[in-house]
């Protein structure tokens, strides 16, 4: 296709996969829970986290938004099972310099996670792909209060 | 893919392009650069406007050879200063076509406009139990600070519903007016929906049973002409920048006889006629509303813009844009997949849509990438967004600098994105 090779490398195919056919795109019961907001462009989700010995027994989503908050919360959750904590959070830093980076610096191969490296030329569309991330670490933290990528102390890029 | 843009040989409205809308764009010198090496197509219009070389001549030329302060000195450039202040506030009269030219404040932008209204007239009229009437199609600017005084004073903010095409429902506005109704807040043309309020009829209905009406004519003063005593309203609120002028600088128009019954807004010097620590006395209108060293380029500038406005000729600006509109709305309509939402039968210059199965904001970045700016969000109309049932649209808004190639240019764009989401 034409699109330019910016836009290729923002929506590879695994990206609008994952949007249209999400995964973990369900509901836990009895989990840990926390609920995303982009007010910018009304990006909305909630994800569910069930631990079993400081590990991620399960982790799901349920929410709306663009195709790169909807891959990137998709591709998180795929991610993450099996890890500790510690180890997500460390995932997680690597994934926010990935996608923050300059254009010509080289980042970390992240597997699967990788497709959202393009990202980082589209700086205004970070905020979309850390969010799943940020409402993550609220919902193992079992924080109460709405993480929103617009909110002081709640978000930091 | 094809990038090439589907040939509409045949619009709803036949009408050619204005023959001088090249010499108009050659006005604007940034619709001449490139984004992202593609021609720049700009149609974030109510999002703001881009400046003419004319305002922006005028801008320069005011601070390189005229700035001062104004209303204080006594040397020549303060006097230059104050002339051409006062002039701006002569240009805005006659623009709106206002009696009187103490009828017209300098305020920031529309949304400081309707805070001083809400406060200096609405806090002293608005009491426990009364109601201020607002539509769903507002802008939060005109929602929030009503809220506020609302909740000061223990009143109720009322909605009048609208259709689903986004028409206000004239007979359930009648049904909510009531004693208690002490102001009519309401939005000329909607910045998410581009529907035009009978902003006449209501003022007409909400003056039957003595309620002042204030206006929201951010996104109308730029595409059709706004004679405040025509419409009767009671204030009237735009802001320079959606109309070609600088930002910062905006415009309250009020009725002398309510102006001259409300408290100040906000204290400081110019407003006053004298200072003691004993009394104040007030300045007389409007200097009373304009506390401080007012945005005095900001003012002169806007004149400019109104001037360049009035030299393309509003008329002529009206029936291009309608003639670009229905032309759009087709050329949109024939995208699969896409729905317009706003769909009143009198509209201006916005094309607000969602498309299937694709979020506005990939919708944006893509058509960013072509060149083409739109606004995608919510358009700071939360509850709006709420009644249609969606989170947020993509806005494509016009000016009368846009043309059917760029239409065509959006259309194209549109087709990439459903190609890249099929």
């Amino acid at each position: 296709m034409s699109a330019g090779s910016d836009l290729q490398d923002l929506y590879q195919e695994v990206i609008l996969d994952h949007n249209k056919r999400p995964r973990n795109f369900r509901t836990i019961e009895d989990a840990h829970k926390a609920e995303g907001y982009n007010p910018l462009c009304g990006d909305r989700l909630t994800v569910y986290l069930r631990l079993e010995d400081g590990r991620v027994a399960d982790v799901s989503f349920q929410g709306s938004g663009c195709a790169i908050s909807k891959a990137s919360a998709s591709l998180m959750t795929d991610s993450v099972k099996g890890k500790t904590l510690a180890e997500v959070e460390e995932l997680f830093e690597r994934f926010h310099q990935m996608i923050t980076r300059p254009p010509d610096e080289p980042v970390d191969d992240l597997g699967k996670l990788s497709v959202l490296a393009g990202v980082r030329q589209f700086p205004i569309r970070v905020k979309c792909a850390s969010l799943p991330w940020h409402t993550l670490r609220s919902a193992a933290e079992d924080k109460r209060e709405i993480v929103s990528t617009e909110q002081e102390g709640s978000v930091q890029f | 893919m094809s990038t090439t843009a589907p040939v509409r040989e045949t619009g709803p409205a036949n009408a050619r392009p204005a023959p001088d809308v090249a010499r108009f764009r050659r006005d604007f010198p940034i619709l001449a650069r490139q984004v992202h090496g593609k021609p720049l197509v700009y149609l974030d219009n109510a999002a703001t406007t881009q400046k003419p070389q004319a305002v922006i001549d005028r801008l320069t030329q005011f601070y390189s050879r005229e700035n001062a302060n104004v209303h204080r000195g006594v040397h020549l450039l303060s006097e230059r200063a104050t002339d051409a202040y006062e002039q701006a506030r002569e240009t805005v009269r006659r623009f709106i076509r206002a009696t009187d030219r103490q009828e017209i404040v300098f305020v920031r932008g529309t949304t400081e406009a309707i805070n001083l209204v809400a406060s200096s007239y609405g806090g002293p009229a608005v009491g426990r139990g009364d109601e201020v009437l607002v539509t769903t199609m507002e802008h939060h600017s005109n929602i929030v600070p009503w809220q506020i005084l609302c909740e000061e004073k223990g009143a109720r903010l009322r909605v009048v519903p609208m259709t689903d095409a986004g028409e206000l429902r004239l007979d359930e506005f009648e049904a909510l007016l009531s004693d208690r109704t002490k102001i009519v807040a309401v939005v000329h043309v909607s910045n998410a929906l581009g529907t035009v309020n009978p902003i006449a009829d209501i003022v007409r209905i909400a003056h039957s049973r003595g309620v002042p009406v204030i206006v929201d004519g951010a996104q109308a003063v730029a595409h059709m002409r706004v004679d405040v005593q025509a419409l009767d309203c009671d204030f009237y609120t735009f802001s320079g920048h959606k109309i070609f002028g600088p930002t910062g600088i905006g415009v309250l128009y009020a009725k002398a006889a309510l102006l001259d019954g409300m408290p100040p807004y906000q204290g400081g010097g110019d407003m006053i006629s004298s200072v003691s620590f004993e009394r104040t006395l007030y300045n007389v209108l409007p200097y009373k509303f304009e506390a401080g060293t007012p945005n005095i380029a900001g003012a002169i500038g806007l004149a400019a813009a109104l001037d360049y406005v009035d030299s393309v000729g509003l008329d002529r600006i009206t029936a291009y844009e309608r003639d670009l509109l229905a032309y759009g709305t087709d050329a949109l309509s024939q995208i699969r997949g896409l729905r317009l939402t706003g769909t009143a039968a009198d509209k201006a210059s916005i094309l607000a849509f969602v498309f299937d199965g694709v979020h506005p904001h990939d919708i944006g970045t893509i058509l960013d990438r072509e060149g083409v700016a739109i606004r995608t969000g919510h358009h700071c109309c939360q509850p709006l967004m709420d009644r249609l049932g969606v989170p947020a649209t993509a806005r494509a808004s016009l000016a009368f600098y846009n043309t059917r190639e760029e239409i065509d240019a959006l259309a194209a764009a549109l087709d990439k994105v459903r190609v890249v989401f099929a």
